[in-house]
């Protein structure tokens, strides 16, 4: 730099400043190239596509909250999966993705507000997913205890009820038998 | 929902294990068996050698065996069959034990050391007499020593060697009866002396080579002879006449019979019914009188003097050689406390070779047998060592003024069974105390760790297997928390208690009954059964639990009845009475007064049955159930069941206002000429069912109808009542009844053609398990049959079960006939039983287990699930699930499924099984000649740690975690800070 400003000191024989931004055009010597506007763009015009930007995104959130409602949907078709693939005996697994099915729903629905957070704005229209999604998490709560009903361990038999009855109570009592010999 | 998860688990848990067995290491933890033989009915003695000396001796259970006599230990052993009673045991050749038995029909040869069968020969008998076994000592014929057998009218002559028959002489044709054989020294001929018609007496002079009579004399006697007989010497026997009063000598000296009559008055004055003693005294007899046993010697010409007179408690013994041609025998009886011992020679009672006095337990009764053995001091004289039977079958060694060694044979004739709490364990007792420091518990468990990890030295599995065998507490004698700590208070045939710990098997206390009046009819009562008398568990906490033992005066069923109630924790009869009438039958009601004291109505032979307690409180509580008690009787001779309903109280009769009279409701009576009744069976009273529903694969409901008032009755055609074979498959049929014994009415009948007893059956919850033999088939056969309550069906609607609106739990009587069907099924069963029971828990929620006692007097557990009527061929995937096992035509014996191991239960006739607190485990205790006990897990211990869990193992686990938690922690702060500084 300073070897620059030596040799700009030391003799300039002309210079072009870029940095000239005043709208009049013919303040300088050259004149403006053909179909040079000196002139900003249109402040009207600007205001107008920022608006739609805005709509975009806004568009754009929606879709993602429509996305989020919708997503449990493609769970209740995984848990179903592995639901009809873990078969209708008690065991480890089965338990486990009964467990897990009927969890998932729940601990959803208790966050739905944390959830739909990210597109809270008084523009977008959450009503609707956030319906959408509280009753695909039901449907899922549901095919969760459908599935514990298959498995057996719901009490809706008779004999869920009835095992644990004691024996009657006798009302006459009775002994004997052969005489002692 | 989760007693169904609980459930469920629980059936998989049992599901996963068919059989489960122990490992070799851990015989001997939770079981303990001990040997016995019974009561001793004769001891040879075998210590003329210098090796070891032994006794053989043969007992009241059939038993032949051979004891150590120094310790009383079991060299040997064999245990006949049931029918094969042994009538005389003898050493042979000095090597051969030699034993009659089965009424003189088989003889048979053991070696001496080591027990091994030489031998045996099967003697023809023609008819069942009295059976005689004399083995000549200096009998010798062409290099055989014969062994003379009477039995079944034939004489017989075996060889020693190899039990052939040498000669046999037929006595059947005039009804000759062998009383002695005689054989006087240095001569061929043998004497048999007998009598014919008990009132001819005959000897007979044979040619011990060939057999072959040489000379025969009889001479009628009048007055008839009575059985006993006493030979007094080689030419001379001692009877008494069939009056008792008149003893008469007969003398067969060179064949010519003379009789001597001396009639008891003579020797004694005021004298009753007299009767020959057994002993074999020379020249002297032993003759009990008045409740005195006098001595009488017979002089040369047969004259007969009294010389001494004892009290009729005291025992005698045989005769027993000592030097000098002197022959000495033993007394025994009881001075107070103790036992007076004397060795005196015959021919001088004046010459005491031994006076000893020896302390005795109380509870072991008088002095009942005697066997006496000589042996030479250092300083030549003559030592003795007696072998005494007490009252109560023990088997004691005297020597020296001291007792050497004690066996309880008793325990080999157990007739009941209960089971009593130990007392709760008072407070100050800490762990500490139990495994000594915490230093020691820590050691221990990591010995243990080290025999799991398979690191331990052979030393170290001796160190685990010992504190595993005397493991915290074990023997303790306060309940434990589990349960495992119990009492078997077991009554034997002699009338004793004994009170076993399960820990260890060893005897707690004992005691012998006492008769409450100590009158001269009932010296000492016989028990017959044993209850519960007292178990407090809610109200009375301070009083100790009691049983009551019910006994008789004599063996008829009209003796008077006898009650004792026993402490359970100290062994003392609390009190005892003398009940004034006689008991045929027992029956404990279900209801309790305010100390816990189980009411107990007790029949007697003249249709009354009688109330105790005999408290007013117990008499208001029995009033207010009145209408509700029955009462059943089975006459099985006639082929009858009786039912009864309590009538009145029989104050018209006498004042007694605790005795009650019945009247007949319903009989029930099996045609005579086709059907008989070999067996009835009910459930256990005690018995705890946990659920009334029965829930199937498709969660269909069944209800289990479960009633203690119900029946089991097995008969068979007479014709098939004998063995089995006996009858061919068309004449014999099997039928078994399910009868309610309030009403009378028969729930259920069963036929099955070609089909024989005897059957064995055991009743639990609402199924009969029963087996019996299949003629057709030649194989045993084990049927079960379920009943359900069909009139409950209708309770299906889960709404009205989750609101409770159902009547269920309501009481029920058997009046409102309830609709029943059952379910049954038949497999073969490779084996003979003995005897079955069914496990029994706590709560009733475990699956139960048969526990089967063979032939082989083993006891094999079988699990329900094998006797289950819903078993099909081929079973859906759901009812594989539930654990039904598919359809096998017979019942699987597998091998390691038997819960005595490697061990018998000799003699096997019964199998108790007790609940213990914790609800997967329950106590069996097996009875018969041997004792054992086990605890068992019909479904493994899901509610418990094994006793091998390894505790340090866990804790060494927890302590590795946390200290690798540490570490890494300070390892992940030191890297932090290390990045950090960067």
């Amino acid at each position: 730099m300073d070897k620059g400003k030596a040799v700009m000191g030391a003799g300039r024989r002309w210079a072009v400043d870029f940095s000239d931004q005043s709208t009049v055009p013919s303040s300088r010597d050259i004149l403006d190239p053909p179909g040079f506007s000196r002139a900003p763009p249109e402040q009207d015009d600007s205001a107008t596509s920022r608006q739609k930007k805005d709509a975009e995104a806004n568009w754009k959130l929606q879709q993602k909250a429509w996305e989020v409602a919708q997503s449990p949907f493609k769970n209740l078709m995984m848990m179903g999966f592995m639901m009809w693939m873990a078969g209708n005996t008690v065991h480890l697994f089965s338990i486990g993705i009964t467990f897990s099915a009927l969890w998932q729903p729940l601990s959803a629905l208790q966050s739905v507000g944390k959830i739909f957070e990210p597109f809270k704005d008084n523009k977008v229209e959450l009503l609707m997913p956030k319906l959408v999604f509280l009753a695909l998490n039901l449907g899922g709560l549901a095919l969760g205890i459908w599935k514990l009903n298959t498995l057996g361990l719901l009490p809706t038999h008779a004999s869920d009820w009835v095992s644990s009855l004691p024996p009657p109570q006798e009302v006459e009592h009775s002994g004997g038998g052969y005489v002692f010999h | 929902m989760a007693i169904r998860v609980s459930l469920l688990l629980l059936v998989f848990l049992s599901s996963a294990v068919v059989s489960f067995s122990l490992y070799e290491d851990q015989v001997g933890l939770m079981d303990w068996h001990q040997r016995y033989i019974g009561k001793v009915k004769h001891a040879v003695f075998h210590t003329q050698k210098a090796g070891r000396k032994r006794v053989i001796v043969s007992t009241e259970e059939n038993v032949v065996a051979s004891l150590d006599l120094r310790h009383g230990e079991i060299f040997w052993r064999h245990v006949l069959g049931t029918n094969d009673a042994i009538d005389g045991v003898d050493i042979a050749l000095g090597k051969y034990v030699i034993t009659l038995s089965s009424q003189g029909s088989t003889l048979r040869a053991w070696n001496l050391p080591d027990g091994q069968m030489v031998w045996e020969t099967s003697l023809h008998s023609a008819q069942s007499s009295k059976s005689l076994l004399s083995v000549p000592i200096n009998l010798k014929v062409d290099k055989d020593y014969p062994i003379l057998v009477f039995g079944g009218g034939y004489l017989h002559a075996v060889s020693a060697i190899d039990g052939e028959v040498l000669w046999k002489k037929d006595f059947t044709a005039e009804g000759f009866e062998v009383q002695r054989v005689l054989q006087p020294p240095e001569s061929s001929i043998i004497y048999v002396l007998g009598f014919l018609h008990s009132s001819e007496a005959v000897v007979y002079q044979i040619d011990s080579k060939t057999g072959e009579v040489v000379a025969q004399k009889s001479m009628v006697f009048p007055g008839g002879f009575s059985g006993a007989i006493s030979s007094v010497s080689s030419d001379k026997v001692v009877v008494l006449d069939s009056t008792r009063s008149i003893l008469v000598t007969i003398g067969f000296l060179d064949g010519d019979i003379n009789f001597q009559k001396t009639p008891i008055s003579d020797l004694v004055e005021n004298s009753g019914n007299a009767e020959i003693l057994s002993p074999l005294l020379s020249n002297m007899l032993a003759v009990k009188v008045n409740k005195r046993t006098i001595f009488v010697r017979v002089g040369g010409e047969g004259k007969l003097e009294v010389v001494d007179s004892l009290s009729d408690e005291t025992a005698m013994s045989d005769s027993l050689p000592v030097a000098d041609d002197q022959v000495a025998f033993a007394s025994a009886h009881h001075e107070g406390s103790k036992i007076q011992l004397m060795v005196k020679l015959v021919d001088d009672l004046d010459t005491v070779l031994l006076r000893e006095s020896i302390e005795m337990d109380q509870h072991r009764g008088h002095v009942d047998k005697v066997f006496i053995n000589n042996y030479i001091k250092t300083d030549r004289s003559n030592g003795f060592r007696a072998l005494i039977v007490m009252e109560d079958h023990s088997l004691l060694l005297l020597q020296q003024g001291a007792i050497v060694w004690s066996r309880e044979e008793g325990l080999a004739s157990v007739t009941d069974v209960t089971t009593a709490e130990l007392p709760v364990e008072k407070d100050g007792v800490s762990v500490a105390k139990v495994e000594h420091t915490l230093v020691d518990w820590l050691k221990g468990h990591m010995l243990k760790l080290k025999g799991s990890l398979l690191l331990a030295s052979p030393e170290d599995v001796a160190a685990i297997q010992e504190m595993r065998m005397k493991s915290s507490g074990r023997s303790k004698l306060t309940r434990d928390h589990n349960g495992f700590r119990k009492l078997f208070i077991a009554l034997t045939r002699a009338g004793k208690l004994f009170a076993l710990h399960t820990g260890d098997g060893r005897i707690v206390w004992s005691m012998l009954l006492n008769s409450p009046t100590k009158s001269e009819a009932c010296e000492r009562p016989s028990g017959i059964n044993l209850y519960q008398w007292q178990v407090p568990h809610h109200h009375a906490m301070d009083e100790n639990p009691s049983v009551l033992v019910v006994g008789r005066c004599g063996s008829d069923s009209s003796a008077p009845g006898v009650l004792s109630f026993v402490d359970v924790y100290t062994g003392k009869e609390i009190s005892s009475s003398d009940i004034g009438h006689s008991v045929v039958r027992v029956m404990p009601l279900p209801f309790t007064d305010s100390t816990e004291q189980r009411l107990h109505l007790i029949a007697d032979t003249e249709g009354h049955i009688h109330l105790y307690p005999k408290t007013s409180e117990a008499l208001s509580i029995f009033q207010r159930e009145f209408q509700n008690v029955y009462w059943y009787t089975v006459e099985g001779d006639d082929g009858i069941i009786r039912g009864q309903g309590m009538k009145s109280s029989c104050a018209g009769e006498t004042a007694d206002e605790y005795c009650f009279t019945t009247k007949e409701l319903w009989t029930v009576v099996f045609p005579s000429e086709s059907e008989k009744i070999i067996s009835t069976l009910t459930r256990k009273p005690n018995e705890v069912v946990h659920t009334q529903a029965k829930v199937s694969t498709d969660q269909d409901l069944l209800y289990k109808y479960v009633s203690r008032n119900l029946l089991f009755v097995a008969t068979v055609s007479p014709k098939g009542a004998g063995e089995i074979g006996s009858v061919t498959p068309e004449e014999s049929a099997l039928v078994v009844y399910l009868i309610d014994t309030i009403t009378g009415r028969i729930l259920h009948r069963l036929s099955h053609q070609g089909c024989q007893g005897p059957v064995h059956a055991v009743f639990s919850e609402n199924w009969v398990v029963y087996h019996y033999f299949n003629l057709r088939a030649h194989k045993h056969e084990v049927t079960v049959v379920e009943i359900y309550d069909q009139s409950r069906a209708e309770n299906k609607n889960v709404w009205k079960l989750v609101l409770g609106k159902h009547n269920l739990t309501a009481p029920i009587s058997s009046y409102s006939r309830p609709e029943m069907f059952t379910k049954s099924q038949s497999y073969f069963f490779a084996q003979s039983v003995k005897t079955i029971a069914v496990t029994s828990t706590a709560k009733g929620i475990t699956s139960k287990q048969l526990l089967i006692g063979t032939i082989g007097d083993q006891i094999l557990a079988l699990d329900k699930r094998f006797v289950d009527p819903r078993r099909t061929l081929n079973p859906s995937q759901a009812e594989k699930e539930e654990g039904i096992i598919p359809l096998t035509d017979s019942l699987p014996i597998i091998p390691q499924s038997y819960i005595t191991h490697s061990l018998k239960v000799e003699g096997l006739r019964g199998i108790v099984t007790a609940p213990a607190k914790l609800e997967s485990t329950t106590h069996v205790f097996a009875y018969g000649v041997d004792l054992f006990y086990t605890r068992l897990a019909p479904s493994k211990t899901y509610d418990s740690l094994t006793d091998d869990f390894s505790y340090a193992l866990l804790l060494i686990t927890i302590v590795a975690l946390v200290a690798a938690i540490y570490i890494t922690w300070v390892v992940s702060e030191k890297k932090e800070l290390s990045e950090k500084w960067r």
